[in-house]
């Protein structure tokens, strides 16, 4: 099997410094792979090269196929991968279900002539947009607040949203940066419920940052793990777990 | 119909329903006192600039409310509406002889013309932003202004002319459409008050139309957050265009209503201190929202007309009202207040949902 998202030889610099170098990897349709590493190791970087908010400097990477270095971040996301944040990023004046409907910006479209005078073709896609954000709503357990604006919502609510958002796009292959970050031990689990779902629904692939070891544990097929911006292992949560140099990198000597 | 009352004054549409309901009973109440009570000169006299404002002010809200992108030219926009307006209003006094039809014309070619304008500006200029976007609207805004006050332009038998600088036209039996610093002289008067009440009609459909489908949805979150916006697939550069030359369009239809509701018209009238006025009026009214721009606009422009007889005390008096509102906006007590207030009077919409 083809993978869905593949990076060779991926690497940037800042200046002089060298954040990450020489990554590959490679996630395949279907699966939940987990990016973990140490404070500082670069993930966050890894996202931000493959959504083009940098441009690597060396490598590159490849979406179902197709070369993806010359898009820019609205064209990798119209290509298939959307994202959520580390530090949420929500559209907080609107309300919760216009962030989700932002999400369908370009998946239901009609021109702003359909906007102004109201035509079936507006109509028609307002309804298949309004379908469409109740249901990813209802997934993540958001329709009661579907009129609250999104700075209102609860912390967990908001992740919650932000991932609702990302999947509105239909992306092939979502990335998650820190999911369950400020999340209570409950909703975590719950997180973890409905991150399998997610995949099994959608049928996509997902790539998530994470520190809770038991959430990358638990629902990771395969585990990549970076150190220094360079690739420390990678493999099953067993084999990662056992891993001595994955030990050392995270407990020190 | 319960259905229909519920949907009117769901939280979604709440605010659209006000707006029209408000809009159109101001209307009916100022039809009924002008046919019945009557109406001093001075208070006709202000009617129609008053929906002028009310459409520049929406216009700008546009921009700096919905958009979040500063501008300080908008006057310029109108200046290009007005004076679009008053050349085809003029050039078109003998083959359209319906007034009404002539005003249509007019306005709609100085609407477009305008948003023409916004977007050969809007391409360069939205590249940047903050306050280096409101800088190049402050000199755009100037731009037009001195433009026009350099322009010379008139027809007679013979066609269309125009000079710059100075004035080197010699018609033969035709008429000076813009005579440079003089502006407009002899327009013929065909706006009034109905007019301007069915453009505000007009512009509060445009900006519902907008602010409730993806255009719109694309607009704010590009606001709210460029980054996260972007990731999911929302162009920023071209949802803020789509924003710039809507408004510039709604802002030049401001200016012919304007400009032809006055039989001369000089371009000094399209001044920084338009643009100023307008953003006031927005700030004022709180960014975004749409009915306080409109309360706002009457509210500041009828004021200081109506403090006429103070004299000199009636800008003291502008600013001092200006400083309390401010102040009192900003007060979380007050802001509890009125939302309890809202509530209330919400209540029963909000049960039969």
């Amino acid at each position: 099997m083809n993978p869905v998202l593949e990076v060779k030889d991926l690497g940037i610099d800042f200046g002089g410094l060298t954040a990450v170098n020489n990554l590959d990897m490679e996630v395949y349709p279907n699966e939940i792979v987990g990016l973990i590493g140490p404070n500082g190791a670069g993930k966050t970087t890894v996202f931000n090269m493959l959504t083009k908010v940098y441009r690597p400097t060396r490598g590159q990477m490849f979406l179902d196929g197709t070369n993806i270095e010359k898009m820019n971040t609205v064209e990798v996301n119209k290509a298939g991968i959307a994202r959520t944040f580390q530090n949420i990023r929500l559209f907080s004046n609107l309300s919760v279900i216009d962030n989700v409907k932002a999400g369908m910006n370009n998946l239901y479209e009609y021109s702003f002539f359909d906007t102004i005078f109201h035509t079936r073709k507006r109509n028609d896609n307002e309804k298949l947009i309004e379908q469409k954000a109740l249901d990813l709503l209802e997934i993540f357990n958001l329709s009661e607040m579907k009129d609250v604006e999104a700075s209102a919502l609860p912390y967990g609510a908001q992740r919650r949203l932000e991932i609702a958002r990302a999947l509105a796009t239909n992306p092939k292959v979502l990335l998650l940066d820190e999911p369950a970050a400020g999340m209570n031990p409950q909703e975590t689990e719950d997180l973890m419920n409905t991150i399998r779902f997610v995949r099994d629904r959608f049928n996509i692939a997902i790539l998530l940052i994470e520190h809770d070891m038991s959430l990358v544990m638990n629902i990771c097929e395969r585990i990549y793990v970076l150190n220094y911006g360079t690739l420390l292992a990678k493999g099953g949560p067993d084999e990662i777990k056992n891993d001595e140099k994955v030990i050392k990198a995270y407990l020190g000597d | 119909m319960k259905n229909i009352f519920a949907d009117l004054f769901s939280k979604k549409n709440r605010s659209r329903t006000i707006s029209f309901l408000m809009v159109t009973c101001a209307y009916i109440l100022i039809e009924v006192i002008m046919n019945t009570v009557g109406m001093s000169r001075l208070f006709k006299s202000l009617l129609v600039p008053t929906c002028c404002y009310i459409i520049l002010a929406l216009s700008l809200n546009l921009v700096v409310g919905i958009s979040g992108e500063l501008s300080l030219g908008h006057a310029g926009f109108m200046a290009i509406g007005a004076f679009s307006a008053v050349i085809v209003s003029g050039l078109t006094v003998s083959s359209i002889t319906n007034d009404i039809l002539r005003l249509v014309v007019s306005a709609a070619c100085g609407s477009i013309i305008s948003g023409i304008f916004g977007f050969i500006i809007s391409v360069p200029v939205l590249k940047l932003s903050g306050d280096y976007l409101a800088i190049v609207t402050l000199a755009f805004g100037q731009i037009i202004k001195s433009l026009i006050t350099n322009i010379y332009l008139g027809f007679d038998a013979n066609g269309i002319q125009m000079s710059f600088v100075t004035n080197t036209l010699s018609l033969e039996g035709g008429k000076m459409l813009l005579s440079g610093p003089m502006g407009a002289t002899d327009t013929a008067k065909i706006s009034n008050f109905t007019s301007g009440f069915v453009m505000i009609l007009i512009t509060l459909f445009v900006i519902y139309s907008m602010i409730n489908s993806r255009h719109g949805r694309a607009i704010m979150s590009a606001r709210d957050n460029r980054i996260a916006a972007e990731s999911i697939g929302i162009s920023i550069t071209r949802t803020k265009t789509l924003a710039f030359v809507v408004s510039s369009i709604l802002a030049g239809m401001a200016g012919a209503l304007y400009a032809l509701n006055y039989s001369t018209l000089q371009p000094a009238k399209f001044d920084f201190n338009t643009s100023i006025l307008a953003l006031v009026y927005v700030v004022f009214g709180g960014l975004g929202n749409i009915n306080g721009t409109i309360v706002s606009t009457v509210v500041l422009y009828v004021l200081p007309e109506l403090l006429r007889s103070l004299q000199d005390y009636r800008m003291l008096i502008y600013a001092i009202v200006l400083i309390v509102v401010m102040q009192m906006t900003n007060s979380a007590k007050i802001k509890e207040l009125m939302e309890k207030l809202g509530k209330k009077i919400f209540k029963k919409g909000e049960v039969k949902e």
